[in-house]
Formats: C-alpha cells, structure tokens, sequence
C-alpha cells in the first residue's frame, strides 16, 4: 500500500514538473530571437509572405492563445509537427530516442560492470598491481572529456580496425531489430566511451565503500559465523558497499543523458542530441518542446526507480 | 585434558609506528562446560587472544599452540578454520546493533550460519530452527519477528538474536567478547542470566571477556587477569574476590563500586595503560604499582603458583604471603620481616601517582 501510494505521488509530482518544465520552454522560445517564419521564406521574402507563413504556423495568435492549442493537443499525446519538416514531433522521436537510448542503457550497464567490478578488485587487492592499474584509470578517465575519449577511440580503434579489414566495428547507428551482433558493433565504442568517463568514478566510490565495509563489524561477524571468504565478500561486504553506489546512480543520471548526447555527436549516431540542436538553433518549438518533455519524463521516471532500488537495497530506507 | 588448552600464545602486530606486541605469552586452559572470564583494562589484549584462537586476526604474527579438542588451531589451514568457526567455537561480540548485518533479516543470518556448515539442511529446515532459537532466547512471537532486520530489533533483542546464532549448530565452546558492555544495566543482567541458563542446559563452555569485574562475580568459574598483553593472574573465582595476589587484580577489586575489598571507597587505578609498542623495562605494571621493589624495574615476572593447590598463580615478585594484602598491610608485613621497600622505587612510584601522564618512559 505504501508503495502504491509512494509511486503515484511521485507521478503526480512528475506531471507537474513536466508542466512546470514546457511552460519554461515554451516562454523561453517565445521570446527567443530565432524567427522560423523568416528562416523558412527563403531569400528576400515580402512581409506578405513571411505573414503567410506565421498564419500557418499558428505564430501570429497571442502566446496563450498558442499554449492552449498546445496543451490540448499534448492530452492527446500529440506533440505537434516540426515547423520545418512538417513531419509529427511524435515520429521525429520515435526515430531518434533508440540511438539515444541504446547509448545510455548499454553505456550504463557498462560502466557499473567495470566499475563496481574494478573497485571491488582494487579495494580486495590494496596497493597491488591491479589497485595501481584502476586508481590510474581512474584520473585518466576523469581527466579527459567524453569528446575527446570518443575522438580517441575513433582515431585508435576504429580506423585501424578498418583499414585491417575487421569491419564489426562501425559508425552510424543500425537498430538491433535485424542483428544484435550488428547493434552492438555499432555501439560498443559509444558504450566504452561512456563507461570510460563514469566508471572511474565508480570505481573510486565502490573502492571506498568496500573498504569501508571490510572495516565493519558485521563483516568480521560473518567471517566467525564460519562462511567461505568468498561469501563474505560478496554476499555481505560488497552488498552492503553497493547501497552508496546507486544512491550515487540516481545523481549521475542527468550526467549520463550529456554524456550521451555528446558520445552520439562524435560517432554520428543520429539521435536526440543531434536532433536538439538543430531544432535549437532554427527555433522549431515543438520539436523541441517535444525532446524537453521526453527528457523531463526519464529523469522523473528513472529517479522513482533509483528511489524504488534503493529502498529495496537498504531495508532501513524508507519511500516517502 | 582441557577442552581448549593455550600455551604461550604471541601475537604482534607490525605498524609503521613498530611492532604492536598485543599479546606476549599467555597460558591458559578452559574445561568443557566451565566458564572463564577474562578482565583487564582496554587495550590488554583480550579481544586479539580470542579472536586469534579463530585465526581471525588479521595482519598478526603469532606463534604458541591453541590445542582445541586435540586440534592446535594456531597454523590450522583457512578451510580447516573456517570449520571450527561457529560450528565449534562460536562468538559473541559487544555490540549486536554493528554485528549483525544491516541489510538481511534476522533470521536469514541465523539460517545463513547453519547452512554454511551443513548443506544437508534445506533452506525450510534452517528457517525453521532459526525460529526455534529465537523462541529459545525468549524473543516473543519468534516466527514473525525471524522476518524483522536488526534495525526493528532494542539493543537486548539482538543480543539475544546474536546468542541464539551463537548456540545454534551447538558449539562446544562460546567466546562471549563483552557482550553486555553495550547495553543498559538493566538488560545486561537479563542477557547474563540467559546465557548463563542456556550455557548450563547445552553445557558449553565459555570464555567471558569483560572489563567488569562485577560481570564474572556472576558468571564465571575461573578468572584470568590480563595485563598488557600477558596474565597477570589465574585463579578460582573465590580466589580472585578473597585472595587476590597481584597488584592490578586488587586495584581492579578497589575500583568497583561498593566493593567489600575496598571498604566501600572507590580507588580507580592510577595512572595508564602502557604502550605495546615500547613496554616498561621488567614488570610492565611498575609504573603503577603500589608495592613496587627494585627487582620490578629490571627482571619480568612469571606466572608461579602462590596457593598450595597449584592453580592460583600470579606474575607478580612479591612472595605468596601477599595474597589478600591490602598496600598498607604488605607494608606492615615488610616491616615485620625486615625486606624494606626499595627508596628508589617508592620514589618513582610516587613521582608516577602524581602525574598520570608521565606513563612508563620515567624509568626506561
Ligand atoms: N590489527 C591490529 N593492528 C595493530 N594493532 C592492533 C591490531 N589489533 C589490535 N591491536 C592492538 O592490540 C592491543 C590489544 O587490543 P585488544 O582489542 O585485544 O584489547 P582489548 O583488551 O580487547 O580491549 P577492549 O577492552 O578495549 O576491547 C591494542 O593496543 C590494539 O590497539
Ligand atoms: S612485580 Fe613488582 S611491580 Fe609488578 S606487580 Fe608485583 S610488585 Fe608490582
Ligand atoms: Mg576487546
């Protein structure tokens, strides 16, 4: 019961973040200095035309006016037509959330891994090799921007790999409906970049977190209890060290969404991060619009989540 | 033979500030279904000897023998080890709020304990005993609250939760590490008494490791009384209340409240504990003895016999005649037999008693 009712407040609150959200956006665009109707008369157009157009689009009605018309289409999960391409703001998404999208979740489930299972190494092997080898990585991967970490790999990894004749490895985005393989040629240097920025950070966070726990009294309760080091480890040290972990995932989840918008700039995977800033900057408000919502809905959505995980970690945490 | 029988057990720990001698040669041995208890102040090597005899302490060089049930445990093998914990020789720690796991029910980690040394028991199985135990150590309605984290848990019901996963796969030996220091006077007395209760119905024998001296007047058979690092005295429990030999064990006696020994008055021990790292030259309790003599300041004493019976023995050079002399009555006695007090050492004796902080480098 607790539950329901914490999941549906959170929803509520979503919706109104989310309203809160596209009024901002809407404002912001309407007072903004691009003028669509100008950009797409072509050259030297008669205030005639430019009237024309501005008619059309419905811009010559007051701002009101237009969010009203907005918002009811909205109710009908309809988000409007791009001023430019006039194609639906729904299928210019649905085309551009799954690169995005396969960036971010592959992006993230590669980082925890390494991650989580680097500290572990490192913290289980205090100042040996592999500790060295993983705090090392750890400033690199701090040090560099997630641009240049995927201009590198582009430069290192794929081009070699090509001119080698070994053609897994490709650029551009390929959805995993014809070959998972496929997809995930496509995908693996986005992931490693984005692995390669976070995990660092993860590593440090599960490192000290695991130390920490190896410290604690329940550790040293388990290992008199008579249980195999193994266990002990895993099933009571690095559970109880994985708690600040994703309590630290919940932060890092608008992190991951920049770092994916860059990470499919670099390899030209087509996706919302392109998609915005061409709509940006030609001032094409419901495309726009359309991104911010969809943007405000994941990270609502992903926070009720990590919320949700959280508390099933770490039975003392209570939804609220 | 004992059922566990120490002998000369060291355990040194290095650090970059030296070699940490925690625990410097000590003999002792449990009988099965007696209990002893184990007093010395913080910092006296009380947890470092029990939990050595489980190779739980890492990091330590230790050497001496630790035979239990005919096994020396000290250079057992990991495996081997891991047997013997909780299975033979179970602990109880201080505080079971930090003890148990945070994150998994109660009774998961009592049923974790009897699966891990016997496969042959279903999950169900485990689950079931777990509630058994519980209800054993008077925990109420014990098949809900198996389901509870330690959190839902008062201080005296994990205590008892700890107990029950102590006593579950029956060990012959419980090493209890102070396990009512962390809880209010009145649940430690309930805690003292189950485990007394439970320890005569499973006839487990216990080591008791407690600061409090009034804690083994309740519970114990025999004492030993550690002194950094080593024993400063063995004896009977009757022993150690009536006929204490050692001066730290009467200056424990005259610091317990209300104790007859002190005449209702309360003397703490003057004075600090000694650094391991660089010990006092000779008696490491010179610094602040009251009956100190020259051959103190040089020459270490050994555990000897002062009692016809052979049993009561103290590391302390005074003759067995001291044994149940207060200060004044020792010097009474030295007086009469004509030894005289070294000048010298009463001296610093004094010098000591008056600035605590001077600790054992006056004389080394
Ligand atoms: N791993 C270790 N490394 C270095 N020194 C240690 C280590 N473990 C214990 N010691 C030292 O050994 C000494 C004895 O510690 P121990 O915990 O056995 O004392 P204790 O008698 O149990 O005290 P308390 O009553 O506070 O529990 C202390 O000085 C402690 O600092
Ligand atoms: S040996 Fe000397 S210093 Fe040590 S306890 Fe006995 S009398 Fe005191
Ligand atoms: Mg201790």
């Amino acid at each position: 019961m607790a539950f329901a009712s914490f999941v549906i407040r959170r929803l509520l609150l979503g919706v109104v973040v989310m309203w809160v959200v596209s009024v901002a956006t809407f404002l912001l665009f309407f007072v903004a200095p691009q003028d669509p109707a100008r950009l797409l008369a072509g050259k030297n157009p008669s205030a005639q035309e430019i009237a024309n157009i501005n008619r059309r689009l419905g811009l010559d009605q007051p701002i009101l006016v237009q969010y009203w018309h907005y918002l009811i289409r909205l109710l009908h999960f309809n988000l409007g037509t791009s001023y430019f391409t006039g194609t639906s703001v729904n299928t210019i998404l649905k085309e551009d959330l799954p690169p995005t999208l396969s960036v971010m979740a592959g992006g993230a489930v590669l980082w925890l891994i390494v991650g989580i299972g680097a500290g572990v190494l490192s913290a289980t092997r205090a100042r040996s090799l592999v500790d060295r080898i993983s705090t090392t990585g750890v400033l690199i991967g701090i040090t560099f921007p997630t641009f240049v970490v995927g201009l590198l790999l582009l430069f290192l990894v794929f081009k070699p790999l090509n001119q080698a004749g070994f053609h897994w490895i490709q650029t551009g985005y390929e959805g995993p409906s014809q070959s998972i393989v496929g997809w995930a040629g496509h995908m693996i240097l986005p992931w490693i970049t984005i692995a390669a920025v976070s995990a660092a950070t993860y590593t440090r966070l599960t490192r000290g977190a695991l130390l920490d726990a190896l410290g604690e009294d329940y550790v040293r309760t388990a290992r008199a209890k008579g249980l195999s080091e193994r266990r002990v480890l895993y099933r009571h040290a690095v559970r109880a060290a994985l708690t600040p972990v994703v309590s630290q995932l919940g932060v890092d989840i608008g992190t991951l969404a920049g770092g994916a918008v860059v990470t499919e700039t670099v390899f030209g995977l087509g996706g919302i991060g392109q998609q915005s800033l061409t709509s940006i900057l030609n001032g094409d408000t419901p495309v726009v619009l359309g991104i911010v919502l969809v943007a405000a809905l994941f990270v609502v959505v992903a926070n009720i989540v990590v919320d949700i995980a959280y508390s099933v970690l770490d039975p003392r945490v209570k939804l609220s | 033979m004992s059922l566990l029988e120490v002998r000369d057990l060291r355990v040194s720990f290095p650090t970059a500030d030296g070699v940490v001698r925690a625990v410097r040669g000590v003999s002792f041995d449990v009988d099965a279904g007696r209990t002893i208890g184990i007093v010395g102040e913080s910092g006296s090597g009380k947890t470092v000897l029990t939990q050595t005899l489980l190779g739980l302490t890492a990091g330590g060089q230790v050497s001496g023998q630790a035979v239990f049930d005919g096994t020396d445990l000290i250079g057992l093998g990991e495996e081997q080890l891991r047997r013997v914990r909780g299975a033979q020789i179970a602990v109880i720690f201080q505080d079971p709020l930090t003890s148990l796991h945070p994150l998994y029910k109660v009774g998961w980690q009592i049923a974790e304990m009897i699966r891990a040394h016997d496969k042959s028991v279903s999950k169900k199985q485990a689950a079931q005993r777990a509630v058994e135990l519980l209800g054993r150590v008077g925990i109420p309605q014990p098949a809900q609250r198996v389901k509870d984290y330690p959190h839902q848990f008062s201080g005296g019901m994990r205590q008892r939760a700890m107990i029950a996963m102590a006593l579950s796969l029956e060990p012959k030996l419980i090493i209890a590490d102070e396990p009512t220091t962390a809880l209010d006077a009145t649940v430690q007395a309930q805690i003292l008494d189950l485990l007394l209760r439970l320890q005569q119905d499973f006839g487990t024998a216990m080591i008791m490791i407690t600061h409090d001296l009034g804690v083994v007047a309740d519970i114990a058979d025999d004492v030993l009384v550690m002194y950094a690092g080593r024993a400063a005295e063995v004896a009977s429990k009757r022993d150690i209340f009536y006929k204490p030999h050692h001066p730290y064990t009467k200056g424990l006696l005259e610091s317990i409240p209300n104790s007859s020994a002190a005449g209702g008055r309360l003397r703490p021990i003057t004075g600090q504990p000694p650094s391991l790292i660089n010990l006092p030259s000779g008696c490491a309790f010179h610094p602040r003895c009251a009956y100190v003599m020259d051959k103190c300041l040089t020459d270490e004493p050994s555990l000897t016999p002062v009692a016809q019976d052979g049993f009561h023995r103290s590391a302390c050079w005074l003759p067995a005649s001291a044994a149940g002399l207060s200060a004044e009555a020792e010097d009474q006695r030295r007086r009469t037999v004509g030894e005289g007090r070294s000048v010298a050492a009463a001296k610093i004796a004094e010098a000591i008693a008056k600035s605590p902080e001077a600790e054992g480098s006056v004389i080394a």
